[in-house]
């Protein structure tokens, strides 16, 4: 028996059933399986702009002490563009911690992702209003969320209503999600597993995870399974399409492997010169998910340079206002801490409170 | 009044919560058509339903995760967990998930999810099947954990905890699954003892036992023999562990002036030491005794034939009052 010890990971897989709609350089491959109807790619374009700007911001943010951690998306840009456009409004959706290009595909604002990030709140929106439920920091335990939102769905008998959960390769190892596979098959929910494989679990290389490509993971349950290039937005976009379309007729669970790879460290906390070269940064750089959008659009005609100015020019106004915005957020107020742990009141806690007020208040008296 | 033992007490209580409102539903492995290990939910399936009476896979995290998700839809999902040593695997959906939403989404978000969970030991069961998890929930802020001791209580108890809007860990005496009391099934909710207040038991002057679920009725039973031998005991029915009612148990002690606290649970950082730091805090001047504990010790629950020896019985009970008396 031979043991692995890590290292370079594939750029191209050798999977012959890699879906890809449009290739590193721009070419559009026509595959009978996935017919693009009407779609906006201008439009996909500009969002993958956007997002990647957000990213950027948001790490320039971390470094001068203004947010206490980024996860970036740099390189998962196509995957969670193409995935977010091919959700419904009706759709829902349950992130993990790095779905900021999902957030800005459901309509959330980032300032509100940083607000997270800056510890000022635990990214408290309203996961109804934007059908994009929280961030989910232990890995895989959304899937299982997911999974009974979906069978409350069934139970509702709302067809036109399916879920997406987004996790990522790292997650496949835990129990989480073999029993939400499980529980999706068994219960035939509509529900889409997105697992975006950007290669790295912090350090640890896909190959740690599964001697199995991912999307094989799947068949041993019972449904179906599919890897897609995730960084061809196109091809995110048809595959998430049809995996929701199949959940809204009743077909049960899909599962798409994303391939990517994130082109930035874990979090701005990590160094991954440790543990992967430089070497295998510059070939994904040739497979940019923003890149090969830009050389079709212009070499097909659909966009000019005016066009691509224009959305630098939106993201540079996108980014100064997040940038001012996350500077001006403020600190809560002390006593927020002690604030909707319980529905209503608690003896113990509504004590807590009111020694902790009164402790407060003796400061201020101490300074009349 | 109708005759019920206690588990039939909650199954008719889970009985009427169903009927009163479609967005409950159970779930949980074998509580369908067996109508659960205990038969506690006996009946119920055949009455409501697979939608709403639901027999899932063997996975206690999947059980809890996705009752979380089912939450998030709008439903009020009960979960049975079959035994109390088998709820570990789903602690990560518990501690990390369903008692944080609420605070992480300032309160957009609620979980009105009933955990139900047999617990205790004295059944001569093997190993995992008689313990007392119940310390692990009471430390997690976020949840409510609640504790049933006889059937009336437990027939309004279950309701209640169904009709909380936050998550509740519902303790269920297995061993006093089989014990009978009169419930009167007609009696309205709104009369019921509030989920978060202890109840006296046995009304006494000498001395506060505390304790709740199983504990409570060997409690009852010590107090009996106490009276015989002309001392007078006060038995608190705790209830709900988390929040604890310190007004309730305040009381007693003050009037009384010695306190013991008893749970199948092991003393070393049990609940008793909460009681204990608590009662001291608010009722030092009062106390003519430290306060005293009696429960399982540092050791994992024993073999079946053992177990007499772990548990706390009416004579470790009642000697610990004794001892309260000698300071």
């Amino acid at each position: 028996m031979t043991v692995e010890t890590g290292g370079a990971t594939t750029v191209a897989p050798q999977d012959s059933e890699l879906i890809q709609l449009l290739t590193p350089e721009g070419e559009r491959i026509e595959n009978p399986d996935y017919p693009l109807g009407d779609v906006d790619l201008k439009g996909m374009y500009r969002d993958m702009v956007l997002v990647r700007r957000i990213d950027t911001e948001a790490i320039a943010l971390q470094r001068q002490g203004e947010l206490g951690i980024w996860a970036s998306l740099l390189g998962q840009e196509a995957a969670q563009i193409g995935s977010g456009r091919a959700l419904s409004p009706r759709d829902m959706a349950f992130p993990s911690y790095r779905e900021h290009g999902v957030a800005w595909c459901r309509g959330l604002d980032p300032v509100r992702l940083l607000e997270l990030f800056r510890g000022v709140t635990s990214g408290a929106w309203d996961p109804e209003e934007h059908k994009f439920h929280l961030y989910t920091i232990v890995i895989g335990d959304q899937t299982l969320h997911a999974t009974g939102y979906a069978m409350g769905i069934q139970r509702d008998t709302a067809e036109d209503e399916a879920v997406i959960v987004y996790f990522g390769d790292g997650a496949t190892s835990q129990g989480d999600v073999s029993e939400a596979f499980a529980w999706a098959s068994v219960y035939n929910t509509p529900v889409v597993f997105f697992c975006q494989n950007n290669q790295y679990a912090i350090s640890a290389p896909q190959e740690r995870q599964s001697r199995v490509p991912l999307y094989h993971r799947s068949r041993g349950f019972g449904f179906p399974g599919v890897r897609v290039d995730g960084n061809d937005v196109l091809a995110c976009y048809a595959v998430t399409k049809q995996a929701l379309r199949a959940a809204h007729e009743g077909q049960g669970p899909t599962l798409i492997e994303a391939f990517t790879y994130r082109m930035g460290a874990h979090t701005t906390t990590d160094d991954p010169t440790r543990y992967r070269l430089a070497s295998e940064l510059e070939a994904w750089r040739l497979r940019d998910p923003i890149e090969r959008v830009r050389s079709y659009l212009a070499r097909s005609g659909q966009a000019n340079a005016a066009f691509f100015e224009q959305i630098e020019a939106e993201a540079a106004e996108l980014g100064a206002r997040i940038r001012a915005a996350c500077r001006e957020l403020p600190d809560p107020p002390p006593m927020a801490v002690f604030d909707h742990v319980y529905t209503g009141a608690n003896a113990i806690l509504d004590a807590e409170r009111a020694d902790y007020e009164a402790y407060l208040d003796g400061f201020e008296e101490a300074a009349r | 009044m109708t005759n019920l033992t206690l588990s039939k007490a909650i199954n008719q209580g889970l009985r009427r919560a169903l009927e009163d409102d479609p967005k409950v539903m159970i779930m949980g492995e074998d509580v369908g058509r067996l109508g659960g290990v205990f038969r506690v939910t006996d009946g119920l399936q055949k009455d409501f339903g697979e939608h709403r009476v639901m027999d899932t896979p063997l996975a206690e995290s999947g059980i809890i995760g996705t009752a979380i998700g089912l939450a998030l839809r709008g439903y009020r999902p009960v979960c049975e967990i079959q035994f109390d040593g088998f709820v570990f695997p789903a602690t990560d959906q518990i501690v990390s998930q369903l008692a944080k939403m609420h605070y992480r989404s300032q309160g957009k978000v609620k979980l009105p999810v009933v955990i139900r969970i047999p617990f205790g030991g004295g059944i001569g069961a093997v190993e995992h099947h008689s313990e007392s998890p119940e310390v692990f929930f009471a430390h997690t802020a976020g949840l409510r954990v609640v504790a049933c001791a006889d059937a009336a209580d437990a027939f309004a108890m279950i309701q209640l905890a169904i009709a909380s809007d936050d998550p509740v860990i519902f303790f269920e005496p297995k061993r006093r699954y089989w014990d009978k009391g009169e419930v009167d099934t007609a009696a309205p909710l709104e009369d019921a003892l509030p989920l978060d207040q202890a109840r006296i038991v046995v009304a006494g002057d000498d001395v506060t036992v505390l304790s709740y679920g199983p504990l409570v009725r060997t409690c009852a039973e010590a107090a009996s023999a106490a009276r015989d031998d002309g001392r007078s005991i006060e038995v608190i029915d705790l209830r709900s562990l988390s929040p604890l009612d310190m007004e309730t148990i305040a009381a007693s002690v003050s009037r009384t002036g010695r306190c013991v606290v008893t749970h199948e649970a092991p003393v070393y950082a049990g609940l008793g030491a909460e009681i204990a730091a608590r009662v001291t805090e608010r009722c030092f001047y009062q106390l003519e005794a430290p306060v005293l504990r009696v429960g399982g010790f540092a050791t994992p629950y024993p073999p079946a034939r053992m177990e007499d020896h772990y548990l706390p019985d009416l004579d470790r009970i009642l000697d610990a009052v004794d001892r309260t008396f000698n300071f």
